[in-house]
């Protein structure tokens, strides 16, 4: 059974469309990377998930509605919606005798040893706490739940670089096991690029791209093209160019790379590339198309 | 002999009653909202004080100051339930922590009803506690000083009916508070789940719109005249009666010809409609 399953998932606000039909399917164990940029439909394609917020065409997750069933379904999936959410005016205390008192997969042990490696004292209110520590004091909470799919949504935004690093690596070492499936949402893609076994670009409520990272290192390489070929290079018809101190960085899809050797030096080109590459691409044409 | 597996690998998925989350939900409400005990600890406070200085100044009827005592408390409370229901569907939608409450496995439903609860059965019981607690301090205040004076104590213990106080004072509670009054804190509820600021305006103004409407439309005041039965507890003509509170709390024409009359059960059929509404309000409200 896939974790995730939507079909023709559709969402409008008014007249905006925020999801226009997508078909999804999200397998067991995966860390999902959800790119786009701003109004892409990210945060409503996770809230249709969440079950916070009603949508159109089919959606399972674990096999639930997640509209109709949404307070048995967080038994299995947790979130983290967006950073400082957490209550200001609770204490430390009071918030793991609450998620203890009403989560059946919560262990408090664990969240407890999680905020032992943190300097967040019980008896803090949340208020009290840097934006960097309620994170620290989120992120604690949701992984002491034994879940089975985790959604975070942005949620290191506004923190500070040593923060968000520790984020993903606590993430990765003390949550991350095989059996879990993990889907994230981000603008600070480099971050997560090492995190990530699947990458999905959406775009104006569609989605416009997805493969997995074994796929995208193989298929995707990028060549600092020597000046002298460049002709040569536009020939093999690179999916994107641009200028790096008056060098050009050509990224190509799918193409030999012993053929690309001889072009200039080939990296692996990051996640950031490609979406420039991709969403950047589409977003000219309809400009201007609709010139 | 192989009907003893050494270790099971099916585990049972853990369940939490609903009972349990009911419990915690109420006490994060408490947690958040202090001014539920604070204040009517803080009132009965201020009037013990009150009392102790009329102590020595001068001799009074210690009847009408129970009874006094007990309106205060309770119309402190009342307050208190007021505004706590205007802000209690609204404010976690204010700080964005609805996000991190539906992330848990608690319905609409159970958040709502325990949200409710608070008005409806916790403030109640709480007035209760505290005013019985206040009036019997009182009560040995003044024992205390009439002995000090050297004074006879049985005029005061015969005649004072602490016992029928309480009694009614519990009844009024429980019925007018919890049940009487419920389509009140519903209407409050279901407002502060659907406004996004001004939930007191939003609260107040359509019902003086109504009563306006009816006056100039059709010259009665039916609609004004049934939020004030509403309001001021289904006693509205009550005869005034001389034997002292534990009569005043009860409603017109007895304990159980209340209980059966019509406006009491239509009442409640209204709270829960609007609890109803609050309910799938909420599923559906993201942060403001």
């Amino acid at each position: 059974m896939a974790c995730i399953e939507a079909r023709g998932l559709r969402k409008a606000f008014g007249s905006t469309i925020a999801l226009d039909g997508i078909d999804l399917r999200v397998e067991e164990g995966r860390i999902l990377g959800l790119i786009g940029p701003n109004g892409a439909g990210k945060t409503t394609a996770l809230n249709a998930i969440l079950g916070l917020t009603p949508y159109q065409g089919e959606l399972r997750v674990l096999g639930r509605n997640p509209w109709t069933e949404r307070d048995v379904l967080m038994r299995d999936v947790s979130f983290i919606a967006d950073v400082a959410v957490l209550p200001r005016w609770a204490r430390v205390s009071q918030l793991l005798a609450y998620v203890a008192g009403v989560h059946p997969r919560f262990d408090r042990a664990k969240a407890e040893g999680f905020l032992a490696k943190t300097s967040i004292k019980r008896g803090s209110r949340v208020r009290e706490l840097s934006k960097g520590m309620v994170a620290q004091l989120h992120l604690a909470l949701v992984m002491a739940i034994d879940a089975r799919l985790l959604v975070l949504d942005e949620p290191t935004l506004g923190l500070d670089i040593l923060f968000r690093k520790q984020f993903y690596d606590s993430l990765l070492n003390d949550y991350f096991d095989r059996s879990r499936t993990i889907v994230v949402t981000t603008h600070q893609v480099e971050e997560v690029q090492d995190v990530l076994t699947d990458i999905m670009f959406i775009n104006n409520g569609r989605i416009v791209f997805e493969c997995s990272m074994e796929a995208f290192e193989s298929r995707y390489a990028e060549v600092t093209v020597r000046p002298e070929k460049i002709a040569a290079a536009r020939e093999l018809k690179p999916i994107h160019e641009r200028q790096v101190f008056g060098r050009s960085m050509l990224l190509f899809d799918d193409v030999d790379r012993q053929q690309l050797a001889a072009l200039g030096d080939v990296r692996k080109p990051s996640i950031a590339d490609l979406f420039v590459a991709i969403i950047g691409n589409q977003n000219v044409q309809a400009q201007g198309a609709a010139r | 002999m192989t009907d003893f597996p050494v270790e099971s690998h099916v585990v049972a998925p853990p369940v939490i009653s609903v009972l349990r989350r009911m419990y915690w939900s109420v006490r994060r409400e408490l947690w958040e909202s202090r001014s539920i005990y604070l204040a009517p600890l803080l009132v009965a406070g201020v009037l013990l004080l009150a009392f102790l200085i009329s102590e020595f100044v001068k001799p009074h009827e210690i009847g009408k100051t129970l009874e006094l005592a007990a309106l205060a408390i309770m119309g402190t409370t009342f307050i208190v339930a007021i505004f706590y229901c205007l802000d209690a569907l609204n404010s976690e939608r204010r700080d964005r922590s609805i996000l991190f409450w539906k992330s848990l496995p608690v319905s609409d439903l159970t958040t709502v009803l325990s949200k409710a609860s608070i008005p409806l059965l916790v403030l109640p019981l709480l007035t209760f506690a505290i005013t019985i607690v206040t009036q019997w301090i009182m009560v040995l205040m003044n024992t205390a000083v009439l002995l000090s004076r050297g004074q006879s104590v049985t005029a005061l213990w015969s005649h004072l009916p602490l016992f029928d106080m309480s009694l009614g004072l519990l009844f009024h509670l429980l019925v007018i508070h919890g049940f009487w009054f419920a389509p009140i804190f519903g209407w409050l509820l279901l407002v502060s789940a659907w406004a996004r600021r001004g939930a007191f305006l939003w609260a107040a103004l359509p019902l003086f719109a109504i009563g306006i409407v009816e006056r100039i439309a059709f010259n009665t005041s039916h609609f004004a005249g049934m939020l004030a039965n509403r309001i001021s507890g289904g006693a509205q003509g009550a005869p005034v009666s001389a034997s002292g509170m534990s009569m005043d709390l009860m409603p017109v024409g007895g304990p159980f010809h209340f209980l059966v009359s019509p406006g009491l059960w239509i009442g409640l059929a209204l709270a829960a409609v609007f609890l109803g509404a609050a309910v799938r309000l909420r599923r559906k409200r993201e942060p403001i």
